[in-house]
């Protein structure tokens, strides 16, 4: 753990992902601008309701972390920030969450296109029974660009951002079923990176993962967050101490506390997430 | 006393394992039967065909004299059935397996579209025959012409596709497809560039097993018209037309003893073909083994 | 490289590139509002068909009834026509009595081999068998029908003298063998359902494999077994070319199975190879007796779908 905070701190020091000038603009407007305001949300799935009353910031360009015991609803709320949560047919929501300003339930913001905004990666590393190169253009061809030179430029850069174009450059024709899991995760990554989304949803990435895969994972988060919003759901309460910068703990549905993760985990407000975090119940 | 009971019991208990292994041999048995009679009917027709399997058999046209008489033209047509089959099935089947899978609500017309399918597949194939009659020979005034026998044909094997293309689209997991929708895919994007490359290997293999029942197919055949004596090649879909199965039934019917001869050698064909078709399915099921 | 560059070395952001694209999609949005259509289209022809076939036996057939009664048709015992006579009796009695042949053939097989199948024979066995016993049920009838006259019915002849050329016997065994790869494999899935704990509370007091498969394994599969009985005796009863060829054409009200019958399918076969000329009373009472056969399948169909529904044990 020492180890991976001091490669956190060097990384942090010597930036390599180099960030464009429109970006940078964005980011200089100042360190707490939210890229995601929710306000009481609420969602049912069918008759059973599952998240109650959220409200809740996500700041860009941090990672924020959420936790919680299985059950407690973080990865539905998870997956309500691009409208996952909709694959369920029941799933009916209350309340408004707003992406940059846009609340994403209007017409005027149509469900494809938040979800170039917000990509996700999943619990289970799930490639495309398809090549490499195809997994990470995915999203670039569906959205209609064809251009073989700029799908190879797309598909480098981000094999690279997701630090996995060293192992995979000369692999890239051979189907992404037949890497290892660790791999296959971070192609994943690469896929949602291809689009060059704002935010990242990350729910529970690691759990399939060994514990090496797990802290290339755990870098590769550090290194995104400069250019990337970055949203993790982890059952994992070492992982969200180690790599977020702000953590919010649900409980059953609720949202128990949110705060900076060092407030959080040496000072807990709340009885119940001490409860938690130290163990006594999850 | 005591030890007379545990004598008896002994005996019993060596009963009702003898009783098992003899019933197992029973079971065995009736196992078999199919296996002898499979073996059975591929020794006859092979002793009965091949002395009249020849290349000119497979390249003749039918003949009224034994000797002559040839397959080519039942090959010729059989081959064109299977292509208007394929094409009018597959599009059918595969867009209606994905109405349900995909499309269709949880509701009542959805239900009766399964229920319909499972229904059709129990259908008698001569009553699809009666069907073409109707529909295709009269009311299309098609004739007794190759399009309708391809039609009437397309319609009887559509429920196995249909069910077939189901369960291939099924065992694509739901992880995949939700990639997809993250990566802000429509529905028709996803199914088109995931879900259906995925299954493709299922609908395939299923695809070639329905037109293999389609190729022996005969008493529809017979109802909508394939004449058993035919001396010119098919060379438009409304073109005059006869089928393998036409002719070994057509052969098979006749009463000279050399004639069955003639049938066995058409059976050979036929089932060397059947053999090849199913062979492919059986390959392309184990070369795109899913990897999920 | 960690930016993109087009060709004249200018910066490329992809979002950008998605933006431009988005502006000519409205060709997607139309596909994606026209395919729905079109597939729900293409699986409603699986509906027009049971139309097609409703509609087809239904019109033909009233156009037969107004010659001919209902009663007459359902009660006459002599089926001749060629000569105006219309009791379609001895054609029921033709498919009942094959396929009754079919039955006695194919039930105990095809049970016995289930049971070998899921209780007896070990995978390596299995993975054998099943395959074996699918090409069974993929050969084309007609070549059952050729097996039947050419093969089976002379060695009836050794047995059964004066047996004639044509016998619902010979047609009737043929038919059971072509429906038992339809009982077995059916027979084995309902048997492999039952869950294995219900065998070992069996085999914990004692009991020999046999007693486990009559007494917990055959009760509990029993609906599944039925079903699959059923729907194989339905597909007996709609088999055309084995009887056509096997059984003769001699529409003949008996139920001693060494004569020669004729069965509802074969008649239609009949009928449709001679010289039936569109819109005389033959050709319309080839629907009438084709309307039969469906319903009767169609009954058995329901029958086996209800059983297999109600009856499913719930483990």
């Amino acid at each position: 753990m020492s180890k991976l905070q001091e490669k956190r701190k060097s990384s942090e020091s010597g930036s390599n992902i180099k960030v464009s000038p429109a970006r940078q603009q964005e980011m200089n407007k100042g360190p707490m601008k939210s890229v995601f305001e929710v306000e009481n949300l609420n969602l049912w799935y069918g008759s059973n309701q599952a998240l109650y009353e959220i409200s809740m910031q996500i700041p860009q360009n941090q990672v924020t972390a959420i936790i919680g015991p299985s059950g407690c609803g973080k990865s539905t709320y998870l997956k309500a920030l691009n409208r996952m949560v909709e694959m369920v047919p029941s799933v009916k929501t209350s309340g408004t969450i707003k992406y940059n300003d846009q609340n994403i339930y209007k017409d005027k913001l149509t469900v494809e296109y938040l979800r170039t905004k917000v990509g996700m990666v999943f619990q289970k590393p799930n490639p495309f029974p398809k090549s490499v190169y195809d997994n990470v253009a995915y999203g670039p061809r569906v959205h209609g660009i064809k251009k073989r030179a700029i799908l190879d430029q797309i598909v480098e850069k981000s094999l690279k951002d997701a630090a996995i174009w060293d192992e995979l450059k000369d692999r890239l024709n051979e189907n992404a079923y037949s890497l290892s899991g660790g791999q296959q995760q971070r192609v994943c990554i690469a896929r949602a990176l291809a689009v060059e989304p704002d935010v990242i949803l990350m729910d529970e990435p690691t759990s399939a993962l060994d514990p090496i895969s797990t802290l290339k994972v755990e870098e590769l988060v550090q290194e995104l967050k400069k250019k990337y919003s970055i949203v993790i759901v982890t059952h994992n309460m070492q992982q969200a101490a180690r790599i977020s910068d702000n953590t919010a703990f649900f409980l059953n549905g609720e949202l128990i506390e949110y705060a900076d993760t060092n407030k959080l985990f040496q000072n807990p407000d709340d009885k119940r997430t001490e409860d938690y975090i130290t163990g006594r119940f999850g | 006393m005591f030890e007379k009971n545990a004598g008896n019991l002994q005996k019993k208990v060596n009963n009702r394992v003898w009783l098992n292994k003899g019933m197992r041999t029973l079971f065995l048995g009736a196992t078999l039967v199919g296996l002898i009679v499979l073996a059975l009917l591929f020794y006859r027709v092979l002793t009965q065909g091949l002395g009249y399997l020849s290349l000119d058999f497979i390249t003749s046209l039918p003949s009224p004299s034994f000797e002559d008489a040839g397959i080519w033209a039942g090959l010729i047509g059989s081959i064109w059935l299977m292509v208007i089959v394929a094409v009018v099935s597959i599009i059918i089947g595969v867009a209606t397996s994905l109405y349900l899978e995909e499309y269709a609500p949880k509701n009542k017309i959805a239900d009766i579209i399964r229920i319909n399918i499972q229904n059709l597949a129990g259908v008698p194939s001569i009553v699809y025959g009666l069907l073409g009659l109707t529909f295709f020979v009269y009311m299309f005034s098609i004739g007794y012409r190759l399009l309708a026998g391809g039609l009437t044909m397309a319609l009887l094997i559509l429920p196995i596709i249909v069910v077939a293309s189901q369960e291939a689209l099924r065992s694509v997991p739901n992880e995949v497809k939700e990639a997809s929708y993250g990566m802000g895919a429509t529905k028709w994007q996803t199914i088109a560039r995931v879900t259906l490359p995925a299954a493709l290997p299922g609908i395939l293999t299923g695809t070639i097993i329905a037109l293999s029942r389609a190729i022996g197919e005969t008493a529809p055949l017979i109802i909508v018209g394939a004449a058993a004596a035919i001396y010119t090649l098919p060379d438009s879909l409304l073109s005059k037309y006869t089928a393998m199965p036409i002719q070994i039934y057509n052969w098979t019917a006749r009463p000279q003893d050399e004639w069955q001869y003639v049938a066995g050698a058409g059976i050979i064909v036929l089932l060397a073909i059947l053999l090849i078709m199913n062979s492919i399915a059986v390959l392309v099921r184990n070369k795109f083994q899913k990897r999920f | 490289m960690d930016q993109l560059l087009n060709n004249e070395g200018k910066e490329l952001n992809v979002q950008t590139l998605i933006e431009d694209k988005r502006k000519n999609r409205m060709t997607g949005n139309i596909i994606e509002k026209i395919i729905p259509v079109f597939l729900f289209l293409c699986a409603s022809v699986s509906i027009l068909t049971t139309f097609g076939i409703v509609f087809t036996l239904l019109r033909e057939s009233i156009g037969f009834f107004s010659d001919t009664s209902l009663v007459e048709f359902y009660t006459g015992s002599s089926w001749s026509p060629w000569s105006g006579e219309f009791g379609v009796l001895p054609l029921i009695g033709g498919t009942l009595l094959i396929t009754v042949v079919a039955a006695v053939v194919a039930v105990p097989i095809g049970l016995m081999s289930a049971i070998f199948l899921s209780e007896y024979a070990d995978d390596r066995v299995r993975r054998v068998i099943k395959p074996i016993l699918e090409v069974l049920a993929g050969i084309p009838t007609v070549v059952y029908g050729y097996f039947a006259l050419t093969f089976v019915t002379p060695i009836l002849q050794s047995f059964i003298p004066g047996l004639g050329i044509f016998n619902a016997l010979s047609a009737g065994i043929v038919v059971g063998v072509m429906i038992i790869p339809m009982i077995a494999s059916l027979s084995e899935d309902a048997m492999n359902a039952v869950p294995n704990s219900l065998r070992e509370g069996a085999y914990g007091l004692g009991s020999t494999k046999l007693e486990v498969v009559i007494k917990v394994v055959l009760p509990a599969a029993f609906s599944g077994i039925v079903a699959s009985i059923v729907l194989a005796v339905s597909r007996a009863i709609g088999e055309t070319m084995i009887v056509t060829i096997a059984a003769g054409a001699t529409p003949n009200l008996t139920m001693d199975p060494t004569e020669s019958v004729q069965s509802m399918t074969a008649f239609i076969v009949q009928a449709a190879t001679g010289d039936t000329s569109f819109g005389s009373d033959i050709y319309y009472s080839l629907y009438a007796v084709g309307m039969t056969l469906f319903i009767l399948t169609l009954v058995m169909n329901l029958i086996a779908q209800y059983i297999s529904h109600r009856f499913r044990e719930e483990y």
